[in-house]
């Protein structure tokens, strides 16, 4: 069983980045085919598509900006995957966090952001992994399907966060239902001056790493994956499976609460009905073009928030509809899926050929 | 207040309101209970949901309201087929073929609408399906409300029996059923298991698009981004909970259909929860029907695909 789930580095590596790079570029060519018409052609669909995702330092820092609520969330998903758990409520887990951080980060009790930044950052992260942990504990110990619970949790999820925006949080006299600005000493700063980008993007960075090296380098991460490949195999060798399966979710679950916290204290600075257009769900796009895999998660936050950032553009240049970034999305998932199916398919044709079936 | 809102939940507009909250999760889930019933996880039910509304809309826009209904099924019979091929040919993970199919819909949908209508679709509305009253029926205190509806409703209503005698009378239910328990043995037995599933699917996102299409043609006479709104997982929901079983996904649908009518006329009475609340009943009570009746029951090779030798 350790040899099949030891990464080899051999041309499987190089298969791994190719697959989703083809897939991408079939997604956009076929998303692009969908939106032409005589005023815009695919050629300036796709050359504007590019120009806007990186053609300018301010595009690619923008593009970055998008970057980082994908990764956290996609970080999430890919991480309790790596355990076999399909994690879709990473939307409600990020609105949620986003909505507790506010609670830390309104307050003026904190003197000083040394304090108040982590607390907020915590705060998002813990209240992520608590809403996590409810469809943890019930797929471990009562074998209920996750998708279906995590799913219906974002629905209550998003309303909950709602109501607080319009109801016990909104700041008062304010039309928009939003809370209070975030006092000074819990913003996350600006790391490029005069742009969205802050400090949160090092923390991903961070987080990148430390999540690459449990799973791979640590002996929880191999317990974590041996349940994720074979959950009989686990509990026959003495691996707490149980555990480790409500372990991985509420891990999950930190992290996209983390990734909420961290768009609200680095970009909006309070928190606004409306201000995550579903990076959560976006985020179950960026982990399976990643084949779950942390530090793919990261080329693969960058390629969707690349996308949406160029996608509103383009909205507003060519007035292509937005929903054009979840056919590519959709589409370059179906090629990478369906590249794990297809040789066994090869095969079988090559078999029937040879014995004449 | 409370003797108002029991007045309310004995009337017969509140029963209106339930049959016609149910339709679209009850024909969605007769037609999926067949995908799920020969072991292909159909999670992607709200995706051809959306896809069926958009077609069955676009078609009636063109053609009228039935051709448009059929041309919801037959397009999405065919984008179905990306996903049988994926699912049960290739073999790979149906949770996330289903994630990315349901994707694909709000994507191609949300493009198609702008490609062919512009900007301005918030107006336009098409030939609707229209209320058929059954004579004498339909005027029973009440319970006439089960008599005065769209022919969509009526068509979720007659699937239930018929839905349960294929599954249970028919040679053709029991090879559904013993693909989905046990696809070796099937196998073994002679019967084709990939071509079962091929048509499972089919069939499902076939009646998926009828259930969409209830939305547009039957009801509101256009379409709005992402409309089915969860509808299509809460019909998935359902025929976990209805044991996959017929007769057991109906009451559940029909109860979650109360309960979105419920918490709808709740907020139409001007009461002071705020609107969050009841909104968010359909989903806490799943979640609670989910606590009371477990996850077993699901056929045994349900989620896993079918690798002949």
């Amino acid at each position: 069983m350790k040899s099949a789930m030891t990464d080899r580095p051999d041309w499987r590596i190089l298969q791994k980045v190719i697959v989703p790079v083809a897939g991408v570029l079939i997604g956009m060519i076929v998303g692009s085919l969908v939106v032409i018409n005589k005023d815009r052609s695919l050629l300036m669909v796709l050359g504007r598509l590019f120009y806007n995702a990186a053609g300018t330092w301010s595009n690619l820092i923008s593009s970055l900006v998008y970057t980082i609520p994908l990764g956290f969330t996609g970080l999430a998903i890919a991480f309790s995957y790596s355990a076999g758990i399909f994690n879709i409520g990473a939307e409600g887990q990020l609105q949620l966090g986003a909505l507790m951080t506010a609670v830390v980060a309104t307050s003026t009790a904190f003197s000083s952001s040394f304090i108040q930044v982590p607390v907020a950052l915590i705060a998002g992260a813990v209240v992520g992994a608590l809403w996590a942990l409810i469809p943890g504990l019930l797929k471990a110990y009562k074998g209920f399907n996750e998708i279906v619970v995590t799913m219906l949790m974002n629905y209550i999820a998003i309303l909950l966060v709602n109501y607080f925006l319009e109801g016990p949080m909104k700041a008062p006299h304010s039309f928009y239902p939003q809370t209070r600005p975030f006092v000074k000493t819990s913003w996350l700063q600006d790391l490029v001056p005069n742009s969205d980008l802050h400090y949160g993007f090092f923390l991903l960075i961070a987080l990148f790493f430390i999540v690459w090296i449990v799973l791979f380098k640590t002996p929880l991460g191999f317990k974590i994956r041996a349940v994720g490949f074979n959950p009989e195999g686990a509990r026959y060798a003495g691996i707490k499976v149980k555990r480790i399966m409500v372990l991985s979710m509420v891990v999950s679950g930190a992290l996209a609460g983390l990734g909420g916290s961290v768009e609200v204290m680095g970009v909006y600075r309070r928190v606004a009905e409306g201000f995550s257009p579903g990076y959560g769900f976006d985020a179950i796009a960026v982990a399976l073009l990643a084949n779950l895999n942390p530090i793919g998660v990261f080329f693969s936050a960058f390629f969707f928030g690349a996308l949406r950032n160029a996608a509103s553009g383009l909205q507003v240049d060519l007035g292509v509809p937005i929903s054009f970034i979840h056919i590519v999305q959709a589409l370059a998932i179906l090629f990478v899926i369906a590249s794990r199916g297809l040789p066994r398919q090869f095969q079988n044709i090559k078999r029937r050929l040879r014995y004449g079936r | 207040m409370a003797g108002s809102v029991f007045a309310m939940m004995i009337s017969q507009s509140f029963l209106a309101s339930s049959i016609r909250l149910t339709t679209p999760l009850l024909i969605g889930s007769m037609g999926s209970i067949f995908s799920e019933r020969s072991g292909v996880l159909f999670f992607t039910l709200e995706g051809f949901m959306l896809m069926g509304a958009f077609f069955g809309f676009l078609g009636s826009y063109f053609f009228g309201a039935i051709p448009g209904v059929l041309f919801a099924v037959a397009i999405n019979m065919l984008i179905a087929l990306i996903f049988a091929y994926a699912t049960v040919t290739l073999a790979v993970d149906q949770v996330v073929v289903s994630v990315a199919m349901n994707i694909f819909a709000l994507g191609i949908t949300g493009a198609l609408l702008r490609v062919v209508f512009g900007a301005h679709t918030n107006t336009l509305l098409v030939q609707r399906l229209d209320v058929i009253s059954i004579p004498v029926l339909s005027s029973i205190p009440v319970l006439g409300a089960f008599f005065n509806q769209n022919p969509f409703t009526y068509l979720g209503f007659i699937l239930v029996p018929v839905v349960w005698v294929i599954f249970f009378r028919t040679k053709w239910g029991l090879k559904i059923r013993s693909v989905g328990e046990n696809p070796k043995a099937a196998e073994s037995m002679g019967i084709n298991v990939q071509r079962i599933r091929y048509i499972s699917i089919l069939w499902a996102a076939g009646f998926a698009a009828v259930a969409g299409a209830s939305q547009t043609v039957g009801n509101l006479g256009t379409f709005v981004d992402n409309m089915i709104a969860g509808k299509g997982f809460i019909a998935f929901t359902a025929v976990v909970l209805g044991r996959f079983n017929p007769i057991g996904t109906f009451l559940t649908v029909f109860f979650f259909g109360a309960v979105d009518a419920f918490q709808l006329n709740l907020q139409a009475m001007g009461s002071h929860i705020p609107y969050q609340f009841p909104l968010m009943m359909p989903y806490v009570f799943t979640l609670l029907a989910f606590f009371a009746a477990g996850s077993r029951a699901a056929p045994k090779a349900w989620g896993t695909p079918y690798i002949p030798d």
